[in-house]
């Protein structure tokens, strides 16, 4: 899976939680949960979305990794090249 | 035979329009079933029947607007629809034929009503219910594709939803189209300023340590996939729960001057709305519920407020409220009480805070939880006691 692909995942599955928002607005390296206004149950909601759409099972200890767009498709991207070796 | 009515949903609701029915004549519903949708302020309400019975005649139609009290359907109890009852219900229009399944208790079997004729004034305008087309809007799907299961073919939300089919996200994880902000805004605003006009309330606070709650987490989720993970706000709605079922002075409602205590604790969870909305529906049970089961519904709960799918019951059946901050925000939260309950506990984010344990300065986690209360039920007193039970309760989360 590219790099692109895993973007867009996590874009389509954080646009069902925050319908609104045009992700291409949104600063890569900001707080999602600022630039989104998501709660902690929208967070594991995009968690668990994640969990099913790729597979990958983040750890609550691995969360701050993902709080940015940036940083969550870098973790994912890593995790699933790992996976796959 | 019974009549379905229009139920009030609230203390401010004067009406509300009808704009699904998900049965039809000759159904069988049984109590708790979800057998209508009504719109009001609070946005589309999936409406739940307290009886069971045979659903005799619908008589209301889709899109009116009626007051609250007005009959909506006429209902057969299972005593009447027994086949034996025939002669003492009032006489069947049409002959009864033999049930079907004998085992079953079955209503004697009535030709379905001769079929409506399509309103012929919009030319091959399809049928259906205003949910149903603003979800076939929302996916661009044209109704004239759908099979309506609904009366006289009637296109339903659940008939879109299966047209739908696993080919998109299921509709509660989308944005809530049939969400009226404003008309909430309005409902929000007549309730809190009857609150403020007519409760006296009473504010209290405590700092907690939650720094046990947070270790007990980290262990539990730890080996768990992310859908059954627990959030902190389900152990607060625990506690909560707990000590609303030992002070029952906090647990009820007060109406027409007198306080009537519920024999139920239905916890209502107030959840935000993107946009900015607010809606507290009922965690029903909430101090019988595991963690676990507390978390899924509430998962469940929240989703489903969040796109406008609330039912009944848990619109007019909470007897106390919590309200959580969550991770962001600020410390503490005084709410207003939701009439006609008695109290509402608020909780802050957790912050790491310098405390002292076993005569030593650590950083702790530290929640600050509050209390509004009814004076005209309560004293400051008790409501400490209430209080600090619930940050008793949160000092063992094993056994929450």
């Amino acid at each position: 899976m590219s790099d692109i692909d895993i973007r867009t995942a996590v874009q389509e599955e954080l646009n069902n939680i925050a319908p609104e928002i045009d992700l291409a607005t949104v600063d890569p390296a900001a707080d999602l949960r600022e630039a989104l206004d998501i709660d902690s149950m929208d967070f594991l909601n995009f968690i668990t979305a994640i969990h099913h759409r790729l597979s990958v099972d983040v750890p609550e200890l691995d969360y701050p990794k993902l709080i940015t767009l940036d940083g969550a498709v870098k973790y994912l991207e890593a995790k699933l090249k790992s996976s796959t070796r | 035979m019974f009549e379905f009515r229009m139920p009030s949903l609230g203390p401010d609701m004067e009406a509300g329009t009808l704009v699904e029915w998900l049965v039809k004549p000759g159904d069988w519903v049984k109590r708790g079933d979800i057998v209508a949708v009504v719109e009001t302020q609070k946005g589309a309400i999936e409406i739940e029947i307290y009886q069971s019975g045979q659903i005799e005649q619908i008589l209301i139609d889709l899109d009116s607007k009626v007051p609250v009290g007005t009959p909506l359907a006429r209902i057969r109890t299972e005593l009447e629809a027994k086949p034996g009852a025939a002669a003492a219900a009032p006489p069947p229009i049409t002959p009864a034929a033999p049930p079907p399944v004998p085992s079953l208790v079955r209503a004697p079997v009535r030709p379905p009503p001769p079929p409506i004729a399509a309103a012929p004034g919009a030319a091959g305008r399809v049928r259906a219910s205003p949910a149903a087309r603003r979800l076939a809007e929302a996916h661009g799907i044209d109704l004239s594709t759908v099979t309506g299961s609904g009366p006289a073919g009637a296109i339903t939300y659940a008939d879109v939803e299966r047209h739908l089919g696993e080919a998109v996200a299921p509709p509660e994880r989308k944005r809530a189209l049939w969400l009226d902000l404003d008309a909430m805004r309005t409902a929000i605003a007549a309730a809190m300023a009857r609150s403020k006009r007519e409760i006296p309330h009473y504010y209290l606070e405590h700092q907690v340590d939650v720094t046990a709650c947070e270790q007990w987490l980290t262990q539990k989720n730890a080996t768990r996939p992310p859908d059954s993970r627990l959030l902190i706000g389900a152990l607060a709605i625990k506690a909560a729960g707990l000590g609303a079922r030992r002070f029952p002075a906090f647990n009820g409602f007060f109406r027409d001057n007198k306080f009537e205590p519920a024999q139920a604790v239905h916890v209502g969870v107030a959840i935000a709305i993107r946009g900015g909305g607010l809606a507290a529906p009922a965690l029903h049970d909430a101090d019988q519920l595991s963690l676990d089961e507390l978390m899924s519904r509430m998962r469940d709960l929240v989703q489903r407020t969040r796109s406008g799918r609330i039912r009944s019951s848990e619109i007019s059946d909470p007897t106390i409220t919590v309200s959580s901050l969550g991770e962001r925000g600020v410390e503490a939260l005084y709410g207003i009480i939701y009439p006609p309950q008695v109290a509402i506990v608020g909780i802050g984010k957790v912050v790491t805070r310098p405390w002292v344990v076993d005569g030593a300065i650590g950083p702790r986690s530290i929640v600050t939880l509050t209390l509004s209360a009814d004076h005209r039920v309560s004293d400051g007193h008790a409501g400490a006691l209430f209080l600090a039970e619930i940050g008793r309760l949160l000092q063992e989360p094993g056994k929450l």
